[in-house]
């Protein structure tokens, strides 16, 4: 039988009535929003951080031991290409931005397709 | 460090009470309603003053002396830092309504058959599924919450319901105690000092949703006889579970619309009460369910309508135009009309003469142990503070009456 409630599809739903924008550009708002649901996230990631951390403590690490905590240079270098990993993530349209400026009569897809489509 | 005494904020979500009708929440959402309930108190405590300050600085400098709240809006919402103010305000009850409806959503079979459990067959519960959704419930749904009160996603659906439930610490920073009910227990407090010797057999809650107003009202008085109202079926489902797994025997929850409670006699009741419900009706609506109300009362008996303070000629344009932000941007269309009325001349259009009525103060009555105390606050959240006005009546007992 298929579930007949879906939450991922459900939560989010649009409440009844037009939604109002307040920005002058609607796309900076739509942007703050997305900003505003990864701020949430951020701070249950480190609410539950802190609950790990206290949980460690009555189990005898404290937190002097986290703050003090010092990684061994293996253990540095793989948080260091972690870190590296990410930030190419983030700025990942900034590396294409650059990449295209080298080439500045780049054809689009649409370009490309019309041309491919061209019987003569 | 003086962390433990000078704290000033919302409560941890993990002290809101539980009840038999609770979803069960995870670490991570108990700790998005946490976030939530800061960010909201973050915007009313740190952004809201700064709109204050453009408005006086900015805003009206530069244009013609307003004359109604509207012309004050209106000028705002060119303003950025009202907009910013408004998107963030809007986009943060749009996620608390997310994180309530994923939690409910996720266990919606398991809600869904609890409530079965608790009400099927149970004579307290009176549902009505050919009952008519008022236009001012079915056109839009209120402060933002999908399927509003009446929705059903499946049958005997009551997800919806619990949402609600769930949320309303996050909108008001705990202000409305563990059980969402310092409203209710607000309305006990005013009558135990006001009306000492008020003894009411038949009470009735109209627009009283899940409860939680009414829980209170029905423990406080035990031996009375405790209708709750409304018109959606899945707030009434929930709530008669939600007040049998709290111990309290004496409410039944009733589908049914407060302009047409024809299946109760005159004077059947001593106490009639609304708790933030006139808001979300209509102009059309409330002499309808004022003239219920009245007509419902016994002699003696007493009407309550509990809401935000009304918009008097003494209160400034601009905290007027503010407290107007929920029915522009949140969804309680009818809030800013409602604010404006003369409602002591309502309630005597409704047949209460004028040294029948009623007027008070209250402040939400919460354990303030763990609980933010609104009424001590300085942080004000307009239009959201757990802080209201009564408008009320008092049907003169008659001599007729007096000689039965």
């Amino acid at each position: 039988m298929t579930k007949q409630i879906d939450p991922l599809k459900l939560a989010g739903a649009k409440p009844k009535g037009k939604r109002p924008f307040f920005l002058e550009n609607p796309d900076v708002e739509r942007v703050l929003a997305v900003t505003m649901a990864v701020a949430q996230e951020l701070a249950v990631m480190r609410e539950r951080l802190d609950t790990v951390e206290r949980l460690l403590e009555s189990k005898g690490i404290s937190q002097k031991d986290i703050d003090n905590f010092t990684p061994s240079k293996p253990e540095a270098e793989a948080r260091g290409a972690w870190t590296q990993e990410y930030l190419a993530r983030i700025f990942r349209i900034y590396q294409q931005d650059i990449e295209g400026l080298n080439k500045p009569n780049e054809p689009t897809s649409e370009d490309v397709g019309n041309e491919l489509a061209a019987h003569d | 460090m003086t962390a433990e005494t000078s704290y000033n904020g919302p409560p941890d979500y993990r002290n809101v009470g539980l009840h038999g009708m609770s979803p069960e929440t995870s670490h991570d959402e108990k700790a998005r309603f946490n976030f939530l309930a800061h960010l909201n108190r973050h915007l009313a405590a740190h952004i809201l003053p700064g709109v204050k300050t453009a408005y006086d600085t900015r805003v009206k400098p530069n244009m013609p002396e307003p004359k109604t709240r509207h012309d004050v809006r209106k000028a705002l919402l060119n303003d950025p830092l009202f907009q910013h103010w408004s998107a963030l305000r809007r986009g943060t009850m749009e996620l608390r309504q997310q994180a309530g409806r994923w939690v409910t959503l996720r266990q919606a079979e398991n809600l869904n058959e609890k409530a079965r459990e608790m009400t099927e067959g149970d004579p307290r519960l009176v549902l009505n599924p050919d009952l008519e959704i008022p236009n001012y419930l079915s056109k839009i749904d209120h402060h933002c919450m999908p399927g509003s009160y009446h929705d059903e996603i499946v049958p005997g659906d009551v997800t919806g319901a619990a949402n609600y439930d769930l949320g309303i610490f996050v909108t008001t920073g705990g202000g409305l105690g563990r059980f969402s009910d310092g409203g209710g227990e607000a309305v006990v407090a005013w009558m135990k000092q006001n009306r000492p010797n008020f003894n009411p057999k038949r009470i009735l809650d109209i627009g009283g949703g899940l409860g939680q107003n009414v829980v209170p009202i029905a423990k406080a008085f035990p031996e009375a006889e405790v209708v709750c109202v409304d018109t959606g079926a899945p707030v009434l489902r929930y709530g008669l579970a939600r007040a049998k797994s709290m111990g309290v025997d004496n409410i039944t929850f009733l589908q049914a619309n407060a302009e047409d409670l024809s299946m109760f006699p005159d004077g059947h009741f001593d106490w009639v009460q609304s708790t933030m419900f006139l808001h979300e009706t209509s102009v059309k609506a409330m002499p309808r369910i004022m003239r219920e109300s009245h007509r419902l009362l016994s002699s003696g008996g007493l009407v309550m309508h509990v809401e935000q303070p009304q918009y008097s000629d003494d209160m400034p344009l601009y905290e007027q135009a503010i407290r107007d932000w929920d029915a522009f941007y949140n969804n309680e269309p009818f809030w800013t009309k409602m604010h404006e009325l003369d409602l002591d001349q309502w309630m005597i259009d409704a047949g209460f003469a004028k040294d029948e009525l009623v007027h008070g103060g209250v402040a939400a009555v919460v354990d303030t142990a763990l609980f933010p105390e609104h009424a001590n606050d300085d942080v004000e959240d307009f239009g959201r503070k757990a802080a209201w006005h009564i408008v009320g009546g008092q049907k003169q007992v008659s001599f007729l009456d007096a000689a039965e």
